[in-house]
């Protein structure tokens, strides 16, 4: 379990790095690749805010805009849902947060492979470059929307069907094998550089979240790269993978026999588990956040592992719950709908221990807690609505419409940005030793809150009076009211609002990280691993001479008859706070030694 | 690769056997290159369930390109067992990485025989499928090699010490194997009419 790195016969030895370039740019480093995976993920993050902005301009008020032709909205659609999906959260929280938090909340002194990390994130920025680059080739990006359906996506008339869709799969393709490369890394750290006393049992949360993510990642992201592979064949070989026979522009194709059905099974299977590749990060840090601001232990620790586990394992067979409206044989659709109601069953027992760890917690409504707070409240609200849509009967007259976007939007869009905020917010003063600005925090949480409720609330009752998602515009659509359209134009104010409060926030994180207040070591006071580095930011090897040594769960707060209210995980055996389990099995000991004696 | 490059002055911890994390590491590539090509193995028999495809004949180069990897596997495992009691590994090592050449190169003999045969690329989905397939597989193998060239490079990596290296690169071998003979299996015996017969459209 514990890791001895001198297990290598070639290495004489680990130096850490002394120049600029070694440091800074081809870092091996688990830190510096972490920040470099959430800086690029941050810049191609705020190009998709843009990108939604522009989308809503032209939503809001159609035919304002001249330079958002029908083709630009599309390709405006496609990229935004492509680069916050793929290129933003699943690489900050598992390039990003897996990277930074894994070898430290784990106690190693980095991922057992960091070439092999290091290349992760170097491949990972050849695909944001080849998918930024669709913006500047013929044709532009394409515009097939992020789901990429063939026959269209390939197919004239749909915008970027010659270099922009090859562009994208080109893209997801080496995105795959940048993740491959950082998954191999974590699952292995996780499994085999734990520090001496840390169980799997005792990992936080947020371990158990990125770990589980990322298997799921390394067995979902194939099924992308297949269709991926195979899509890509049929634009440039011609192959019929999926491509049925067609007239396309008044032309008979030379393409036959192919399946569009196929493409969307093996893109739904990567799809769904790629839901919660996003949402099991965020529920573990979310854990490890409502803890610590709450001052008390989470609730039901063994419990919250095994949902997380159960939820990974659930999210491979609901895929088709994406396809209802593809048509499918009544009791396949009686299987999905029923599997995907009954991931509500784990996913509700988190809620439920998250709002019990708050019961009665010492709640401090710090900036980290009060994104964790908006999170429960969000990814519950997204969560209702999904029980609507996993209803075969209730899925069919609502998928196409603005009610899904609402959906989705909160439950795997908003509430997992909110986390990734929370979390950077929590985190920041370990990174850089300096605080973020808590009155530019409070603005930023308090108006993307606020916000989004104004963006997507009203957008459910838009779908539920049957206003259609992708429509580029609504002219001629008598069934939609005035009232209607206006309520799009408030969403686009709000809209604007939100996007611009996030350069708030990037503003807070670069002005913070040269100018921000000096951080303790541990100004949270946690009690997991990560803070009880000797340096703080972490030098390189994280643990000084000796790695530490755990004793306890993460989570030992507000422990009767301890000095402070919190214990750290490497404080010695006798300052009490182990893990219930631990403590019964001590407590069982202890009393048949006394009967004994 | 370069594993484990931290080595602290006074560690504290236990020792795990050398490469235990490149064990780990190898099983969890193997389980996504298993999950790539089962997904893939149901992508063709969902394919060849339609009505256009037809079935191809597998060219007999496939059988020796079987040999050749099987020799490879056999030649890398033994090389996997003398460097474990400390013998001399070079002759074994090197036939397994021949035998994995020669198992690529006949494999581009199979893709002539089949092209001479006016199987192309784009007609048929069973031929699409077959070069697919095939290249993907003779891709891992590639990788293999140059896992295989790096171990041999230098012989302080084919020390006794080492051996777990040896005993990898074995384990990848037969995993590469094992994948072409499932491969080589789906692609002779699931033709059109047994696919639709699982697919339940004819």
């Amino acid at each position: 379990m514990a890791h001895d790195a001198a297990d290598d016969p070639d290495d004489d030895g680990h130096h850490a790095p002394t120049t600029f370039i070694t440091k800074y740019v081809w870092s091996q480093d688990h830190k510096v690749i972490a920040v470099q995976y959430a800086s690029t993920a941050i810049v191609v993050g705020l190009i998709g805010v843009l990108l939604s902005n522009l989308m809503r301009l032209q939503i809001g008020f159609p035919g304002h805009f001249a330079f958002i032709t029908p083709e630009r909205y599309y390709q405006f659609v496609t990229m935004h849902g492509m680069i916050m999906v793929i290129y933003l959260l699943t690489a900050l929280f598992l390039g990003g947060f897996g990277n930074y938090l894994i070898p430290l909340m784990v106690g190693a002194r980095d991922m057992v492979f960091p070439y092999m990390n290091m290349l992760s994130f170097w491949v990972y920025l050849l695909s944001v470059i080849v998918l930024l680059a669709s913006f500047f080739a013929p044709g532009g990006p394409t515009g097939a929307g992020w789901t990429l359906y063939p026959p269209q996506a390939i197919l004239p008339g749909t915008p970027g069907h010659d270099w922009g869709i090859i562009l994208m799969l080109v893209s997801l393709v080496i995105f795959i094998v940048a993740t491959t490369m950082g998954g191999l890394n974590y699952v292995t750290t996780v499994l085999q550089a734990r520090c001496e006393g840390m169980t799997l049992l005792r990992m936080p949360l947020s371990v158990w979240g990125i770990f589980t993510a990322t298997v799921l990642a390394l067995l979902a992201f194939p099924a992308l790269f297949v269709s991926g592979v195979m899509m890509l064949l049929d634009k440039t070989l011609g192959t019929s993978f999926f491509m049925p026979a067609l007239v396309s522009m008044g032309q008979l194709t030379s393409y036959k026999g192919g399946s569009p059905l196929l493409f969307q099974h093996l893109f739904w299977f990567f799809g769904h588990p790629e839901v919660y590749i996003v949402a099991l990060p965020a529920f573990g840090i979310v854990s490890d956040l409502i803890s610590v601001h709450a001052r008390k232990a989470i609730f039901g620790y063994r419990m919250m592992v095994w949902a997380i586990v159960i939820i990974g394992a659930l999210s491979f067979v609901v895929w088709a719950h994406h396809m209802f409206v593809s048509g499918m044989n009544p009791w396949f659709g009686f299987f999905f709908a029923t599997s995907t109601l009954i991931i509500a069953v784990p996913t509700a027992i988190k809620v439920y221990n998250w709002v019990l760890t708050l019961w009665r917690g010492d709640i401090h409504l710090s900036v980290p807690m009060l994104f964790t707070l908006a999170f429960i409240l969000t990814f519950l609200s997204g969560g209702l609505t999904g029980l609507f849509l996993g209803n075969v009967s209730v899925d069919i007259p609502l998928s196409g419409t603005y009610f899904v976007v609402a959906h989705f939007h909160m439950v795997m869009g908003v509430a997992p940005l909110l986390v990734v905020f929370g979390a950077i917010y929590h985190w920041f003063p370990k990174v850089t030793g300096r605080m973020l600005d808590d009155r530019l925090g409070h603005l930023h949480f308090w108006v993307t809150f606020i916000g989004t409720y104004l963006i997507y609330f009203p957008m459910h009752y838009l779908g539920v009076l049957g206003m259609p998602r992708r429509y580029y515009n609504f002219d001629g659509y008598q069934f939609i009211p005035q009232s209607a359209h206006n309520l799009n134009a408030f969403i686009t104010v709000v809209a604007l609002i939100v996007g611009a409060a996030q350069l708030v926030y990037v503003f807070n994180l670069v002005w913070s990280a040269f100018r921000g207040r000096q951080a303790d070591p541990n100004p949270w006071r946690a009690a997991s691993l990560e803070w009880f580095t000797p340096q703080t930011p972490p030098v390189h090897g994280n643990w000084g001479p000796r790695l530490p040594v755990v004793h306890r769960w993460a989570y030992a707060y507000s422990v009767p008859g301890a000095a402070e209210d919190f214990i750290p995980q490497n404080a010695p055996l006798a300052a009490g706070g182990l893990e219930p389990e631990a403590a019964h099995a001590t407590g069982a000991r202890e009393a048949s030694k006394g009967a004994a004696a | 690769m370069n594993a484990g490059v931290l080595n602290p002055p006074a560690p504290l911890g236990l020792r795990l056997r050398p490469g235990a994390a490149q064990r780990i590491g190898l099983w969890v590539f193997m389980g996504v290159a298993t999950a790539l090509f089962s997904l893939f193995g149901v992508a063709y028999v969902m394919r060849l369930s339609a009505s256009d495809a037809t079935a191809i004949g597998m060219p007999w180069q496939l059988w020796l390109s079987t040999a050749w990897l099987l020799a490879g596997s056999m030649a890398l495992q033994q090389a996997a067992w003398r460097a474990q009691r400390g013998l001399a590994v070079q002759a074994p090592l090197r036939a397994g990485g021949a035998c994995a050449l020669a198992f690529v190169a006949t494999q581009g003999w199979a893709w002539q025989a089949l092209l001479g045969a006016k199987v192309s690329f784009a007609g048929n989905p069973a031929g699409s499928f077959f070069f697919l397939l095939t290249a993907l597989h003779a891709l891992h193998v590639a990788g293999g090699l140059v896992a295989w060239a790096w171990v041999q490079r230098s012989p302080k990596r084919l020390s006794e010490g080492a051996a777990w290296r040896i005993a990898l690169c074995a384990r990848y071998w037969h995993f590469l194997l094992l994948v072409w003979v499932a491969l080589f299996a789906m692609l002779r015996f699931i033709d059109p009419a047994i696919a639709a017969q699982i697919c339940g459209t004819r």
